[in-house]
């Protein structure tokens, strides 16, 4: 089955990632797959205000996502819509079993993710860039954490959904995944599937997120090494 | 740092400054447009490490009353807390809000823009 | 007792991301910026492998800095509170200089401590001691304990340190030589400088940050310093 953009079902949009993209921040990168783009920097650990905030025993990992206003067809109105804080949350989830949060009590490490491009896939996307943002800062970590969307358009199971499929797929599975340690640490589906179907389509994440992985080691080892 | 003024003024009055430009020497300056796919115009600027992200969105509404035979123009500027540690989450702070007005008034005092020429007749809408 | 070359992954000064799995092998332990999970020990940060004896560390190429007792840090006084000045030392974490710590004996009730160090001041002091990881100490009572008055401050990555003062102070000597400056290096990412030509100072700072994890930098920089030094 060809796919709208002529991709074959297990094929990944082009991808490109650059890590240490925004100077001022302790770690950066942007990751670029088809046309979302999402840019992720990272500052900390550092002091945590206000107090209550603060953890003892660990940092607080604060991640934030936001959309850019032109980043979509309609404009996005400025400002957390439910769409980002949920997305905020469920970001923060899929990166904090990677970090090692107990080296820095009562700190805050925060996660700052632009998306400038929106086309599917955003929050995996960013999820990319952050892991490899936090990477970059020389955070403490156990793995990268690696994500991508799957779907379901008639009986073909697609790997990483562009804007045009989300609007025709059965499911939209986003699925984050830390190689090393073969953990999934996030999984959502929107959608009407049956227990084959998500076997399948785990399946199908998982090997996306490999691919993702080389690339993201890949950025990481051309910015401090280059070729 | 208040010390480090004292320096920064003896390098002014010998016509230097930290990082070796000229008095009168900007930064490196890059344009780039049509940088983001979905954005109906775009451009982003760099001047040194400072670096700008710039969208237009077309849309279709209604004029204002005061101005029944003209388009509306809106400007919004964000300091995302992804460009600089000082920055932080959240809605415009005045920084930002002045910047966006200031801006706005630079492009609608200069009649860049034929505000007229956005007004869709009723029955071509 | 000799590796099997099929348990070590990552060769010695191999460049290694967080996750990377560097030996597997019970007969290693892991050192800094290292952990060890079932038979293999990865690495926890982004850095070069460096394996000494049988300890397998990390040496990391970015992250912020954290304190150790006997560190001299440089630090910006932030606040004047009930015992002492809170400073800041570029770290997560609070670090406090009590008026014990400060050679000039302080009587708040006659003195105003913000004579001896006002908001702003920069200090070359030392890390006296810490309670856990988040709160530190500082004391002026060392020796090259000062107050920086002329010069001007530069920054580093912190983990760059070592190899701005070199082995045994080779690399930061050469460059008190050849810049013709008098330097005070801070371990958590400061540098004091003053003297004739900061500017040096400056393009081998810039040079360490680009280049620290390639062979050749002492070289480089010597040539560097041939070029613009004396």
């Amino acid at each position: 089955m060809k796919r709208i953009d002529g991709r074959k079902p297990d094929e990944l949009r082009p991808l490109v990632i650059k890590a240490g993209v925004i100077n001022q921040a302790d770690g950066s990168a942007m990751v670029k797959l088809g046309n979302t783009t999402a840019v992720a920097a990272v500052y900390g650990p550092r002091l945590l205000h206000p107090k209550h905030l603060q953890e003892p025993d660990r940092a607080y990992l604060r991640t934030v996502y936001s959309m850019v206003p032109f980043s979509t067809y309609e404009r996005v109105k400025p400002g957390p819509s439910r769409r980002s804080i949920e997305i905020c949350k469920v970001t923060r989830h899929a990166l904090e079993p990677a970090i090692f949060l107990e080296e820095f009590p009562k700190t805050v490490i925060d996660v700052f993710i632009d998306i400038i491009e929106a086309d599917a896939g955003t929050r995996t996307a960013g999820i990319n860039a952050a892991s490899v943002a936090l990477a970059d800062a020389g955070i403490p970590m156990k793995g990268l954490v690696s994500a991508v969307a799957v779907g379901k358009i008639n009986d073909t199971y697609i790997l990483d959904l562009n804007g045009k499929e989300e609007e025709e797929t059965f499911c939209d599975m986003p699925v984050a995944y830390i190689n090393r340690t073969k953990e999934v640490s996030l999984l959502q589906m929107d959608g009407k599937i049956d227990k084959k179907d998500i076997k399948e389509l785990l399946k199908l994440a998982l090997k996306g997120c490999e691919i993702i992985y080389e690339e993201q080691k890949k950025a990481l080892k051309n910015r401090w090494i280059g070729d | 740092m208040e010390f480090q003024y004292q320096y920064l003024l003896d390098l002014v009055s010998k016509g230097k400054r930290p990082d070796g430009r000229k008095p009168d020497e900007y930064r490196d300056i890059n344009i780039e447009t049509g940088v983001i796919f979905k954005a109906e115009g775009s451009a982003k600027v760099s001047i040194g490490e400072t670096q700008v992200l710039a969208g237009v969105k077309l849309g279709i509404g209604q004029p204002y009353p005061d101005k029944p035979d003209e388009g509306v123009l809106i400007t919004g500027a964000e300091f995302s807390p992804v460009a600089s540690p000082e920055f932080e989450a959240g809605p415009p702070d005045e920084d930002a809000i002045e910047l966006a007005r200031v801006v706005d008034r630079g492009i609608r005092e200069s009649e860049a823009i034929d505000m007229k020429k956005l007004f869709i007749d009723e029955e071509n809408v | 007792m000799m590796v099997v070359m099929s348990e070590l992954k990552k060769k010695n000064r191999e460049f290694v991301i967080p996750g990377d799995e560097i030996i597997r092998s019970m007969d290693y332990i892991p050192g800094k910026n290292c952990f060890r999970e079932g038979e293999s020990i990865y690495a926890k940060r982004l850095g070069l492998v460096e394996i000494t004896g049988r300890v397998v560390s990390v040496i990391p190429l970015s992250g912020v800095y954290i304190p150790r007792v006997g560190d001299m840090v440089i630090g910006r006084i932030e606040e004047l509170q009930v015992n002492g000045w809170l400073v800041d030392i570029n770290s997560p974490c609070i670090a406090y200089l009590p008026f014990s710590g400060v050679r000039e004996y302080i009587d708040p009730v006659k003195v105003d401590p913000l004579k001896i160090y006002n908001v702003g001041d920069m200090i070359y002091a030392k890390v006296a001691s810490m309670v856990g990881k988040v709160s530190v100490t500082l004391s002026m009572l060392d020796p090259r304990a000062r107050k920086f008055k002329t010069g001007r401050i530069l920054k580093i990555s912190p983990v760059k340190i070592p190899r701005l003062i070199g082995k045994r102070g080779s690399m930061i000597n050469l460059l008190k030589e050849k810049a013709r400056c008098k330097i005070s290096v801070g371990q958590n990412g400061l540098v004091w400088a003053e003297g004739e030509k900061i500017d040096v100072i400056v393009k081998v700072i810039k040079l360490i940050e680009k280049e620290s994890h390639v062979e050749g930098l002492t070289d480089m920089i010597a040539e560097l310093l041939e070029k613009e030094g004396s």
